[in-house]
């Protein structure tokens, strides 16, 4: 299954954490676009709709805006949808 | 109904510009939309291959119907076929409505900017149509403006329907209609000084435009004193 929201998969360019609200849907079942999230890198809090966002085959990368380490990682297999978030210190919603 | 894939079918399609057209989908189960949302859409071709986008919702209010406005992306692998191969009977799948944070809702209070760059006029045409369907008192409480730029006049997605519900300034990059005042260029800080609310505590701010546009104009809106936390960004990637 390839999903691919936007057109980061072809064209490479940054979307932001908006696009993640349909991936992230699958698993959450909170909108967590519009919660504040702490990247565990640099300590930089802000709304994961803010996050940049690289959208490729294998699946959805979100990297914290300030100091582009990734937070969460977002992949859909046939049996469902995986979300990494060691990057992401804490969530509030 | 967010989390899941629903079947949609093509009710309608409408030419928007040379290169985007409206495109109305019926969806059983779809409600509930806010102005700014977006859904997934996902296509399958014959041979099982499947390619997913998000569009923003072009309207709201009319449940169980999905409005999107899909600019075509020339080397694109999913907007071409929307623009010009789609047709009325087709079926595709639909995930959404999507997204609470670049939104607005009639009940929100306070003067709001919309800033548009080209197609991302999209959800900020959803966010006017929805304050005119409101109806008066709303709009007294919740004034806006819009910032529209655009290549030339040609590219304007709803010129006549915008400019009967909001105060709009446009702000063309190529090619002005004969005898406008304001030469074509990319927006800058004079025209969000002349042409947008300044800033203050309650107002709201929103730009929807292609990564650069969005970059430059919330940095200009920094620079010009609005509080980061008062303006919200979507943008695309030249979604294709």
């Amino acid at each position: 299954m390839t999903e691919s929201p936007d057109g980061g998969a072809l064209d490479g360019n940054a979307l932001d954490g908006n696009a993640l609200a349909g991936p992230l849907a699958a698993v959450y079942a909170f909108d967590v676009t519009r919660a504040l999230a702490r990247c565990a890198h640099c300590g930089d809090v802000s709304v994961v709709a803010c996050a940049v966002v690289f959208v490729t085959a294998m699946g959805t990368v979100a990297r914290c805006r300030e100091c582009g380490e990734v937070l969460l990682v977002v992949v859909g297999t046939p049996t469902g949808t995986s979300v990494a978030a060691r990057g992401v210190a804490w969530v509030r919603a | 109904m967010t989390e899941q894939w629903h079947v949609a079918q093509v009710v309608g399609t409408t030419p928007v510009t040379a290169s985007a057209r409206a495109v109305t989908l019926a969806v059983p189960g779809f409600a509930g939309a806010v102005a700014g949302q977006h859904v997934d859409v996902r296509l399958t071709a014959p041979d099982g291959y499947q390619a997913a986008r998000s569009y923003s919702l072009a309207a709201v209010g009319a449940d169980e119907r999905v409005e999107l406005a899909v600019d075509r992306v020339p080397d694109g692998e999913v907007s071409p076929y929307l623009v010009d191969e789609l047709r009325v009977g087709d079926r595709m799948e639909v995930r959404g409505p999507l997204g609470g944070w670049f939104v607005w809702r009639p009940e929100d209070v306070g003067p709001v900017q919309l800033v548009a760059g080209g197609s991302g006029i999209v959800p900020l045409a959803a966010m006017v149509r929805a304050r005119r369907d409101a109806g008066p008192e709303v709009a007294a409480r919740a004034p806006f403006r819009l910032l529209y730029s655009v290549r030339t006049p040609q590219d304007a997605f709803f010129a006549d329907e915008l400019e009967a519900a909001v105060d709009l300034t446009w702000a063309y990059t190529r090619r002005t209609p004969p005898g406008w005042p304001r030469p074509a260029r990319r927006l800058d800080a004079a025209d969000l000084a002349a042409s947008t609310f300044a800033p203050s505590d309650d107002l709201t701010v929103l730009v929807c435009g292609p990564t650069a546009f969005v970059e430059t104009v919330a940095g200009l809106l920094l620079e010009a004193g609005h509080d980061p936390a008062r303006v919200k960004t979507e943008r695309f990637g030249g979604a294709s």
